[in-house]
């Protein structure tokens, strides 16, 4: 457990990292915008050597302004990403030759751009209709849908509600002089979280929502 | 919230339970009702799925390879230990799934499907199945009849996940995304190595800790 | 029409000695009609009222015994019995399962309106009903703690029940917030079941129980059943073998 900082402020909630926009990127299903970003995923692994890779990535970025996603959007957390990205050319042209360098790391920045390029383009209101979609044929071992998209529900509501409780437990830790001690904080939050779950099952089942 | 009060959940173990095992005073109480199980475990699956959630985003520590050290693997285990293979199979499952629709429940407060790409990807794909591996070991920790036996078992039922599932998974994952080899990939690794031992540790004190606390959570066990 | 028929909770409890888990018994044996508009169920922490609160609807299911709500048996018609009787927790977080008001709301309307559309303007209107409009797309995390259980009232109110059962409804509210819950629902056509410590409300039901140690010890109208609690509470208790000798165990 970390000390210091509480988490704050909570979590931002279920909005994610989604930009808005009407561009012609916006407008496509979010279901082919999955299937080019695994086709992506696949492709990249290839041998194509790094003119490739460079204009894979160039397609990429091309995309992002085309869609018009500002560019501390789509960067977002990809600051890691391209220390890594440097880290790995630089010891991949090193080990292997700078053309191989050039490629891996060129790929790794168009796959996690080409990712944060359908999240920002795509409500996660669709992806996860297309998620709830995709769970139907689960029905068949005792997952019906509805229950799936339950729980999705109570998956997104339940974050902030941990955060918190997380942060009460720390509080409790702190009072008690007890802060550097894992377990002061831990288990307390993880007892008040089961509690918290129990609770919220009799209410599912007060409201006929599993029935 | 306050689930504290203290009559809030017939399921806990009240104290004036005591009060009714006067003997003489009642004929033999009836034995009790199965309690509903559909709601509950779709309750513990979403807020264990969100438990990992809180663990990822608290704050993490970076490491060079790209892939940070945080307590997203704690709540893995955990989940899997406490709910057992299936349900903790299922609440990871619905964490990585949201994850990659985009809500920003990763490590680093991020979301989507970019995680694929990153270095991370092979641990991250791992955990649904680290929690379902943690979980069935578990619940073989948890059947051996000497209690003290049952905590040193529960870590080496976190750290046998940890090592059968989550490692070699993030090795591959390694291999695939930074184009080294095995080897160079197993030395990026170890660096987990001693914060794993650590978060296992943990993980099995926090689960003795709820199975304690509700007792019937081990009923529910599948 | 609420009727409880020598119903009995048990439970397992483990053996602190790590021996096997024995059966306790939570509450009972309990016989009751309730047909007032408003009942009050008062009582210690741990005394089973909770437990009492949760066998109206199915939510606990009797070990032993019947529990009927207008003819309906809720061990073998739960969900006919859940859509008959609402119930509201004392957390509303617990009971909130969407991230935002509307959401939420539409969850429960799901059964009776299909399309999901007209849903969500009806979702907006129960909102409405309950002063919440302007809230209806924030996140639940950002309503205070007054309005969460507003909304968790409005959410179960939508499917408009017939009778409405509350488990210390108020007790994490501020005076304020009480106040409003409270005038809420003394104005509900519902049948309404409330769980309270809030004597002061408890005096405005049309009957009271007062349950202890898992029975019923007394079933009165407001003052006198009020005034047995007061007492029950302030004498010190004497043994167990004082238990079920109240006025009113059947």
């Amino acid at each position: 457990m970390t000390q210091g900082r509480p988490l704050r402020p909570p979590w931002a909630g279920p909005l994610g990292l989604h930009h808005p926009g009407a561009g012609p990127v916006h407008r496509l299903p979010a279901m082919l915008k999955l299937l080019l970003l695994a086709a992506t995923g696949v492709v990249v692994v290839l041998p194509l050597g790094p003119w490739v890779a460079a204009a894979g990535l160039g397609v990429v970025v091309l995309l992002t302004a085309l869609a018009r996603v500002p560019w501390h959007r789509a960067t977002r957390g990809l600051l890691p990403v391209v220390l890594t990205a440097g880290a790995l050319g630089t010891y991949q042209a090193w080990v292997r030759g700078p053309a191989t360098g050039a490629e891996v790391a060129l790929d790794l920045l168009t796959l996690v751009l080409a990712g944060a390029l359908v999240t920002a383009t795509t409500r996660a209101d669709d992806l996860l209709a297309v998620v709830a979609r995709a769970a139907r044929p689960l029905r068949h071992v005792g997952l019906p849908p509805e229950t799936v998209a339950l729980t999705v529900g109570l998956f997104l509501r339940t974050v902030p509600v941990l955060v918190q409780v997380v942060g009460e437990s720390r509080d409790a830790a702190r009072a008690r002089g007890l802060d550097r001690d894992p377990r002061a904080v831990v288990v307390p939050a993880a007892v008040r979280m089961v509690g918290h779950a129990r609770t919220t099952g009799d209410a599912l089942a007060a409201r006929g929502l599993t029935d | 919230m306050s689930t504290s009060s203290p009559d809030d959940s017939t399921t806990r173990t009240v104290p004036s339970a005591t009060a009714a095992e006067v003997p003489g005073l009642l004929t033999d109480p009836p034995p009790p009702q199965p309690a509903r199980r559909t709601s509950t475990d779709v309750a513990l699956v979403a807020t264990f799925a969100a438990f990992v959630a809180a663990c990822a985003l608290v704050p993490a520590i970076p490491t060079g390879s790209g892939v940070p050290i945080t307590l997203q693997t704690f709540g893995v285990v955990v989940a899997g230990l406490v709910l057992g293979a299936r349900r903790g199979f299922l609440a990871v499952t619905l964490y990585l799934v949201v994850g990659l629709a985009g809500v920003p429940v990763f490590a680093e407060m991020t979301g989507g499907l970019g995680v694929l790409g990153k270095p991370s990807v092979g641990y991250l794909l791992a955990f649904p199945l680290a929690a379902a591996v943690a979980g069935w070991l578990g619940g073989l920790a948890l059947r051996v009849p000497r209690a003290a036996w049952r905590y040193p078992l529960l870590v080496a039922a976190g750290l046998g996940s940890s090592f059968l599932v989550t490692h070699p998974a993030g090795i591959l994952g390694l291999v695939a995304r930074l184009g080294v080899s095995p080897a160079e990939a197993l030395a990026i690794d170890v660096v987990y190595w001693p914060g794993d031992v650590v978060k296992n540790l943990l993980a099995a004190g926090v689960t003795l800790a709820v199975l304690r606390a509700f007792p019937d959570l081990r009923r529910g066990r599948r | 029409m609420i009727e409880l028929d020598a119903a009995e909770v048990t439970a397992w409890s483990p053996d602190p000695a790590g021996g096997p888990d024995r059966v306790v018994r939570l509450l009972g044996p309990v016989s009751l009609r309730l047909a007032e508009r408003h009942v009050a169920v008062v009582g210690a922490n741990g005394s089973g009222k909770s437990t009492l609160a949760r066998l109206l609807n199915g939510l606990v299911l009797p070990s032993a015994g019947h529990v009927r709500v207008d003819g309906l048996d809720t061990a073998s018609d739960g969900p006919a019995v859940r859509r008959r009787v609402g119930f509201v927790f004392t957390d509303p977080d617990a009971q909130i399962v969407m991230p935002t008001p509307v959401e939420d709301v539409a969850l429960s309307l799901r059964r009776t309106v299909p399309d999901a559309r007209e849903r969500e303007a009806r979702a907006l209107d129960v909102l409405a009903r309950y002063g919440l409009a302007e809230r209806a797309h924030v996140s639940v995390h950002a309503l205070s703690g007054g309005q969460r259980q507003l909304l968790a009232l409005a959410a179960v109110l939508a499917t408009e029940p017939a009778v409405l059962v509350c488990d210390e409804p108020t007790t994490l509210l501020d005076l304020r917030w009480r106040t409003h819950v409270d005038a809420l629902l003394a104005t509900l056509d519902q049948q309404v079941v409330v769980v309270t410590h809030d004597l002061e409300a408890a005096a405005r039901a049309e009957r009271v129980l007062v349950v202890d140690e898992g029975l019923v010890v007394a079933d009165d109208a407001p003052g006198p059943a009020l005034a047995h609690y007061r007492e029950l509470m302030g004498a010190p208790r004497p043994d167990h073998a004082a238990r079920g000798a109240g006025p009113a165990a059947s």
